[in-house]
């Protein structure tokens, strides 16, 4: 089982307790009539499917109930890290591929 | 008026371990941040002292546990409830909060008997760390029970308090009574 820190209960808790919740860093477009059907389809359906660190949304689902987001690597399954909804992207190279 | 009941019902059972149902209990649930100073400072006025994250604050006529950093699960006499929840949203009044009175959504089991097999019990059905080292008096753990959500604390050696949906209450007690089956020790702790 993986374990997986939750921001912000600050704890490293099973995997069981959490829900993955898609891609990570969709952004909602500010002027939503604006779009064309492209850019529409690019929002809601195409995703990246990466073979290495991806930045996803997790859920602590039987806990707190929060979204944060993680980076995940595809391949070794090991979270790199976790941190807060809202927060920048980490910087991928300082994160070194080492798990958490 | 008719007699509160428990979903319940005051059923019991006694196995390695005893799982029995707690009885009614008033719940009060206070939604805000738990870190910002008013808040805190609101609430200890009103009489429940916000426990640290991942605690509890804990007597015999209730407790206040920590839920996530933004809700508070505050329990009392069932005859309290309703009291406790208007003199807690009186005291929040001006701040960014919700207080709500939901004693009827929940109910709590109660777990005794010798410390690691109500340790084992648990431990047989959730992903929680039950160890005591990890896991001590003092600290309440919001976690999922087989298949449903639940919360549960110790709030001594050889007891365990749990809290689950009133709606799964013949599941949790019946997936805690199997756990307890005499002779299902395995003699983890």
């Amino acid at each position: 089982m993986l374990l997986i820190t939750c921001p912000y209960c600050e704890e490293t808790l099973p995997e069981a307790e959490f829900a993955y919740a898609g891609q990570a860093h969709v952004i909602r477009p500010e002027n939503p009539s604006g779009q064309s059907d492209e850019q529409w389809e690019e929002f809601l359906f195409i995703r990246e499917n990466p073979k290495g660190p991806h930045f996803e949304r997790w859920r602590h689902l039987h806990g707190c109930g929060r979204f944060f987001n993680a980076v995940r690597d595809t391949v070794s399954d090991k979270f790199l890290t976790t941190y807060r909804a809202g927060a920048p992207r980490p910087d991928l190279a300082s994160l070194g591929g080492d798990a958490k | 008026m008719s007699d509160a009941v428990t979903a319940l019902r005051g059923r019991s059972f006694t196995g390695m371990v005893t799982v029995e149902d707690a009885g009614p209990v008033g719940m009060v649930t206070v939604r805000a941040d738990l870190a910002d100073e008013t808040v805190r400072a609101a609430l200890a006025a009103a009489g429940s002292d916000l426990p640290e994250a991942g605690g509890l604050t804990w007597s015999d006529d209730g407790g206040t546990l920590w839920m996530s950093p933004d809700e508070a699960l505050i329990l009392c006499a069932a005859d309290e409830a309703a009291q406790k929840a208007s003199a807690l949203a009186r005291a929040l009044d001006g701040s960014h909060a919700l207080v709500a009175d939901v004693s009827q959504a929940r109910i709590v089991i109660r777990l005794t008997g010798r410390d690691a097999l109500v340790r084992e019990v648990l431990a047989k059905l959730s992903p929680a760390d039950l160890r005591a080292s990890a896991f001590p008096v003092g600290r309440v753990r919001r976690t999922r029970l087989g298949q449903v959500a639940a919360a549960f604390w110790f709030p001594a050696e050889g007891e365990a308090m749990l809290i689950c949906f009133r709606s799964v209450a013949d599941y949790a007690f019946a997936l805690l009574s199997n756990a307890a089956a005499p002779g299902s020790d395995v003699g983890h702790f």
